[in-house]
């Protein structure tokens, strides 16, 4: 389905270059980021695009819509505020598989669970890439380098699962790879309301150069998305971490706090920090 | 490789032209693209190298928009120009970049995305009913054919690199 062309993909670019290592899989992810607005039809002042720490993070820089390159795991903690206080933005929340599901696991659980109308793309490398290369929470337990002798021997952390344990509205996994078909799933994660979380396979090729196969190794998931969550979790839990589409996509009610018409003025609030 | 399911249905030529013009549109953004990864890598022969590929395609998209006449291609190819899963014929594999690849390499991406072209264009004149539509998809595939040859003759300027093309005596450290 598409929607009304306002803007061209370019349009969403900004004119700072990507400092992404050649070959990484999350140019692909700007691209698709740019492609889905577009497709959306959403004026990038319309847009905010909130981001923690890692190489994924670097991505509100990339784009012509707002952006806050936040704190180390707290990216979901800060778009949470604006999507309150300005439900108007659409708000999408980029990370990473170190900043998102390690340092901000507890606000990815909580986000799950408030289900505030707000999309979070996890670009998930499967090791901590701007930091040369540590395991992160999804790095397979046998990965063996320097850093890691012998592997770290620990369970990876399950995404998809935690998300729908917790609350989120819509699960996806994608492939960077695949532009397209990932601009459509992030466009329809958009749509949805409430929580919608996008996994999205973006390979590292400077520190797991065996990720470039990952590309003959997803496939599209054999049956649609699903709506009972009983059925999610067995799905989620038995695939082969490479089933691409929609996975889950639920029918829970975003959660709009009322917000309060203030009085107070901000140079009053200013008072209370002053040092 | 464009699965048939995957492909822009092509009903008429404006159809045609449209994603012609689509495809070498979408190369020009992704060789822009590498060029960019190249200048921020500090590979100059590659920048050069994506810049006229970029550059060569951006012609040919101007002359299919010629060719149109009045007629809004670039409209036209934002409503029916859709790869689905796969890429547009030309968009070459960012993931095949690497900071110290050479012009060996970049020619072979794009030998890789003319064939993709070719492939494509004659799937069109194989399956199409309309004569005009069939009579100009077999031009672009003359064309198309024309820029396989291209590159392969620009090969015998650039063979291929030793096997530690990609040894680096001084890694990476920092991506800042």
């Amino acid at each position: 389905m598409n929607a009304p062309l306002a803007c061209k993909p370019a349009d969403y670019k900004s004119e700072i270059k990507p400092i992404w290592c050649p070959g990484c899989g999350d140019y692909h992810v700007l691209m698709s980021f740019t492609r889905a607005f577009a497709q959306l039809g959403l004026p990038p002042e319309q847009i905010a695009v909130i981001s923690g720490i890692g190489c994924s993070s670097r991505i509100p820089a990339y784009t012509n819509c707002y952006g806050f390159h936040g704190v180390h795991g707290r990216s979901l903690a800060l778009a949470a505020g604006l999507k309150v206080t300005r439900p108007d933005l659409t708000v999408v929340v980029a990370s990473g598989d170190g900043d998102g599901y390690s340092i901000g696991g507890n606000h990815f659980l909580h986000a799950c669970r408030r289900n505030i109308d707000m999309t979070y793309v996890v670009m998930d490398n499967h090791i901590y890439g701007m930091t040369k290369g540590q395991p992160s929470p999804t790095t397979e337990p046998e990965f063996d380098t320097a850093l890691s002798p012998g592997g770290t021997g620990v369970r990876p952390f399950h995404p998809l699962v935690v998300a729908l344990a917790s609350g989120a509205n819509f699960i996806a996994r994608c492939f960077s790879g695949e532009v397209n078909e990932t601009a459509d799933v992030l466009a329809e994660a958009i749509r949805h309301p409430g929580f919608s979380f996008v996994e999205i396979l973006s390979p590292c090729v400077t520190f797991r150069p065996d990720e470039k196969n990952w590309k003959d190794q997803v496939h599209p998931a054999s049956v649609g998305a699903t709506a009972d969550q009983g059925k999610a979790a067995r799905r989620l839990m038995t695939d082969d971490g490479f089933n691409i589409g929609i996975l889950y996509r639920g029918g829970r009610t975003p959660y709009r706090p009322a917000v309060a018409a203030t009085n107070i003025d901000l140079s009053e609030l200013e008072k209370d920090f002053e040092l | 490789m464009s699965k048939a399911s995957d492909t822009p249905k092509v009903a008429n030529l404006n159809d045609l032209l449209s994603v012609a013009y689509q495809v070498e549109i979408d190369a020009v953004d992704r060789y822009n693209v590498l060029a960019d990864q190249m200048e921020t890598h500090n590979n100059p022969e590659l920048v050069k190298v994506f810049r006229d590929l970029a550059r060569a395609e951006g012609i040919h998209g101007e002359e299919i928009r010629r060719l149109a006449g009045d007629f809004d291609v670039a409209a036209r190819a934002r409503e029916i120009a859709k790869f689905g899963r796969a890429d547009s014929p030309e968009e070459v594999d960012l993931g095949a970049a690497h900071y110290m690849m050479t012009p060996w390499h970049a020619l072979q991406l794009s030998l890789a995305g003319e064939k993709r072209a070719l492939a494509y264009f004659t799937s069109i004149v194989e399956t199409a009913k309309d004569p005009k539509v069939k009579a100009l998809a077999a031009e672009l595939v003359e064309e198309e054919a024309e820029h396989v040859n291209l590159v392969h003759r620009l090969l015998l300027r650039y063979p291929k690199p030793s096997d530690t093309w990609a040894d680096d005596m001084d890694p990476p450290v920092s991506q800042e």
